[in-house]
C-alpha cells in the first residue's frame, strides 16, 4: 500500500502544551502531547493509530484536522501544506477531510434533528437546501443504514450504535476524502462494534477514501487497517504493514502490547507480560527513547539518544537501538 | 456535560409520557407545590390583563367622601386616605409589578445572556474584562445597585426597569458563561467546527438552545425578586412615581400612619406582593428540579 499516491503527509507533527501555574498564570511546564510524529496515508487506505490512553492519538487526529492548532511541523494534504491556511481558507479544506468521535452522546447536538445535523454541512458549504437537502440526507441515512423517516428524531431516541451512524452519515454528507476516526467503536457494545466497523469498510469500498483510525483495541485496529502505526508518548515507535506488525512486532513496546491482547485463537502462542510500571508523565518525558524506563531490552544508548524511526524492511520502520534500529532483541 | 438533556431528565423522573397533556398532568401530581405556583402566576398574569374588567372603580379616581373606608361590599378590600378603592388599586397594581417582573427580568437576561456567551466563547482578554465588571457589578446587593440606579435615572417605569434589570446581568451571564465553557468542549461543537461551520454560526446554532434550560429556569427564579425589588424601590420612594398604583408604593403611603387606623392598607397590598413572589418561587423551584435536577439542594 506504501506505493499509493500519498493523500496526507504529516511530518515532525509537535503539539506542546504550557502548564500554568501559580497566582501569575507563568508556564511551569509543558505537555508534550505529540512529539515529533511523521507519517503518510494513502488514497483508500486506512492507518490504524494505537496506543495507550493519553500517548497522543487523539491529539494528532484533531491537530490534522486543526481544530487543535500545532505547535510545529507540517500536514499536507493532496500535497499542499494546511498549516500555513487562515480560517476561511480553510473551509474549502475542511470538505475533504472529516471526524467521526468517540462519545456518539456528546458528538450530536441533543437539540437538533438527526436530519438537520447530517444535512448541516450541506447547508454551511451551501450544497444543497430545500428538497435537495432532504434527498440529499435521506440517501446518507440509507448509505449508514438508518431510515429516512428517522429523519426528524432526535439524538436521544436513537442508540449509542444508530448515534454513531448518524456521525458518520454526517461526515460523509460533503464527500470527503479522508476521514478521521477517533475511536469510533469504544463506546459501543461489543456486537454494535463489529457493525460499525464493517459499515465503515463497505463505506469505503464504496467511495475510496482514506481513514485514520485511532483505537487501543488492537482486534478493530488489525479488522480495518491496511498499515498500523504504534504510537508511545507523543512518537510513533513503529509503522508497518498490518500483517507484519502482527506477525513480526520489532519494537519491544509493541511487542508488549501485542502480548496483553486477549487473542481468541488457541494455537497462537502468547508471549508473557513484558511491561510493568506506568506510562510516564508526559509532562517530562524521559531522555533519550521515551520507553526507556519500562522497556527489558534497554541498553545505555536509550538513556541518551532518541531512536529516529528506520527502516528495518520493506516499509516496516522502527525507532530502536536494538541491533542497529532493526528493533530486534539479540 | 452541563448540556442539560431535559427530555431524559424528564424520563428519569419518571415521566414516562414524553409528550403533550400526560405529561404535564403526570408532572402537576408530582410537582404539587409547583402546579400551586403557576397557578398563582397564571391567577396574577389574568389579573393584570383583565384589570379593567375585574376592577370595580378607577384606581385613580380620589372620593373624599369615602375616606379610609373599612373593607365593606361597596369596597371590598377598603379605600385608602384619598377614597381610592383599595382592591381597583391592587389589581391595577398587578400590571406594574407584571411589567416590571416580565420586562426587566427580560430585559436581564437578554443582555446577560449576549454577555455571558461573548465570555465564555471568546475567553482570553474579552473574558477577563467581563469577569471582572461581573465581579464589581456581583459585590452589590441587587436592591442597593437599583436603588442607585434609579436616583440615577429618575423614577418612572422604564426606568425602574432598566434599573432592575441591570444588577441582574452578572447573575445571568454567570450563568450561561460557565454553560458556554463547559459545551464549547463539547464533541459537537468541534464536530461543527470540522465541518467550517463560522464560530458565530457555532455559538447561536450549537451552545445557545443548549443553554436554554437553565435560563429558564433561572428567569423564573428572577422573577420573583424582581417584582419585590420594584416593591421595595416604591416603598423608598424610588420606583414607580405617584399616582400609578403599585404595590409597595401602597404600603409606604399608609404604613406609618394608618397601620392601627386602617390596616387593610397596609396587610392587602402586602398579601399581594408576598403571594406574587410566593407563586413565581414556586414555580421556578418546581422547574428548576424538572429541568435541571444537579441543582437540587
Amino acid at each position: 500500500m506504501s506505493e499509493t499516491r500519498p493523500l496526507l503527509e504529516v511530518k515532525d507533527l509537535v503539539k506542546h502544551y504550557a502548564v500554568r501555574g501559580g497566582v501569575l498564570r507563568r508556564q511551569v511546564g509543558t505537555v508534550h502531547a505529540v512529539d515529533g510524529v511523521s507519517f503518510s496515508l494513502g488514497v483508500g487506505e486506512t492507518l490504524g493509530l494505537v496506543g495507550e490512553s493519553g500517548c497522543g492519538k487523539s491529539t494528532v487526529a484533531r491537530t490534522v484536522l486543526r481544530l487543535v492548532e500545532p505547535t510545529s511541523g507540517s500536514i499536507k494534504l493532496n500535497g499542499a501544506d494546511i498549516i500555513p491556511l487562515s480560517k476561511s481558507e480553510m473551509r474549502p479544506v475542511r470538505r475533504s477531510m472529516q471526524i467521526v468521535f468517540q462519545d456518539p452522546f456528546a458528538s450530536l447536538n441533543p437539540r437538533m434533528t438527526a436530519g438537520d445535523i447530517v444535512g448541516e454541512p450541506l447547508t454551511v458549504h451551501g450544497l444543497a437546501s430545500g428538497d435537495a437537502k432532504q434527498a440529499r440526507v435521506a440517501e446518507l441515512f440509507r448509505q449508514v443504514g438508518l431510515r429516512p423517516d428517522q429523519m426528524k428524531n432526535f439524538p436521544h431516541q436513537f442508540s449509542g450504535g444508530q448515534r454513531q451512524r448518524i456521525c458518520i452519515a454526517r461526515a460523509l454528507a460533503l464527500g470527503p476524502s479522508l476521514i478521521v476516526c477517533d475511536e469510533p467503536v469504544s463506546a459501543l457494545d461489543v456486537s454494535i462494534q463489529a457493525q460499525v466497523i464493517n459499515l465503515l469498510i463497505d463505506l469505503q469500498r464504496a467511495h475510496g477514501f482514506s481513514y485514520l483510525f485511532i483505537a487501543h483495541d488492537l482486534a478493530v485496529v488489525a479488522h480495518i487497517s491496511h498499515r498500523v502505526a504504534v504510537m508511545y508518548l507523543g512518537r510513533i515507535v513503529e509503522i508497518a504493514d498490518k500483517t507484519e506488525l502482527f506477525a513480526n512486532p520489532r519494537h519491544p513496546y509493541t511487542q508488549a502490547l501485542l502480548a496483553s491482547v486477549p487473542v481468541a485463537n488457541p494455537k497462537m502462542k502468547r508471549l508473557k507480560p513484558m511491561v510493568d510500571g506506568d506510562v510516564p508523565s508526559p509532562i517530562n518525558p524521559p531522555s533519550g527513547c521515551a520507553f526507556h524506563t519500562r522497556c527489558r531490552y534497554v541498553i545505555d544508548r536509550c538513556k541518551v539518544e532518541r531512536p529516529a524511526l528506520a527502516d528495518a524492511g520493506t516499509g516496516h520502520q522502527v525507532a530502536c537501538w536494538l541491533n542497529d534500529g532493526t528493533g530486534r532483541p539479540g | 456535560m452541563t448540556a442539560v438533556n431535559y427530555d431524559s431528565e424528564l424520563r428519569r423522573a419518571g415521566a414516562h409520557a414524553t409528550h403533550g397533556w400526560r405529561r404535564l398532568a403526570f408532572l402537576a401530581q408530582r410537582y404539587v407545590l409547583g402546579t400551586f405556583g403557576l397557578f398563582i402566576m397564571i391567577l396574577f398574569v389574568w389579573t393584570a390583563l383583565s384589570a379593567d374588567l375585574i376592577a370595580r372603580y378607577d384606581p385613580l379616581t380620589v372620593d373624599s367622601a369615602h375616606r379610609l373606608a373599612s373593607p365593606s361590599w361597596a369596597h371590598w378590600l377598603g379605600t385608602d386616605s384619598f377614597g381610592r378603592d383599595v382592591w381597583s388599586r391592587i389589581i391595577h397594581g398587578a400590571r406594574i409589578s407584571l411589567a416590571v417582573g416580565i420586562g426587566s427580568t427580560a430585559l436581564g437576561c437578554t443582555i446577560g445572556v449576549f454577555v455571558g456567551l461573548i465570555s465564555g466563547y471568546l475567553s482570553g482578554w474579552v473574558d477577563l474584562v467581563f469577569q471582572r465588571i461581573t465581579d464589581i457589578l456581583q459585590s452589590l446587593p441587587l436592591l442597593v445597585l437599583a436603588l442607585v440606579m434609579t436616583a440615577a435615572l429618575g423614577p418612572s417605569l422604564p426606568n425602574v426597569i432598566v434599573a432592575i434589570a441591570i444588577p441582574l446581568i452578572p447573575t445571568v451571564s454567570r450563568v450561561i458563561r460557565a454553560n458556554t465553557l463547559a459545551l464549547r468542549e463539547q464533541p459537537f461543537v468541534e464536530a461543527a467546527k470540522s465541518i467550517g461551520m463560522s464560530e458565530t454560526r457555532i455559538a447561536i446554532r450549537h451552545v445557545l438552545p443548549n443553554t436554554l434550560a437553565p435560563l429558564i429556569v433561572l428567569a423564573t427564579a428572577q422573577l420573583g425578586s424582581t417584582i419585590l425589588t420594584e416593591a421595595s424601590l416604591s416603598f423608598l420612594g424610588l420606583g414607580i412615581p405617584e399616582p400609578y398604583p403599585s404595590w409597595g408604593r401602597m404600603l409606604s403611603e399608609s404604613a406609618a400612619e394608618y397601620v392601627r387606623t386602617a390596616p387593610w392598607l397596609v396587610i392587602f397590598p402586602g398579601v399581594a406582593i408576598s403571594l406574587a413572589v410566593f407563586g413565581t418561587n414556586l414555580f421556578g423551584d418546581a422547574l428548576r428540579d424538572i429541568l435541571d435536577p444537579r441543582q437540587r439542594g
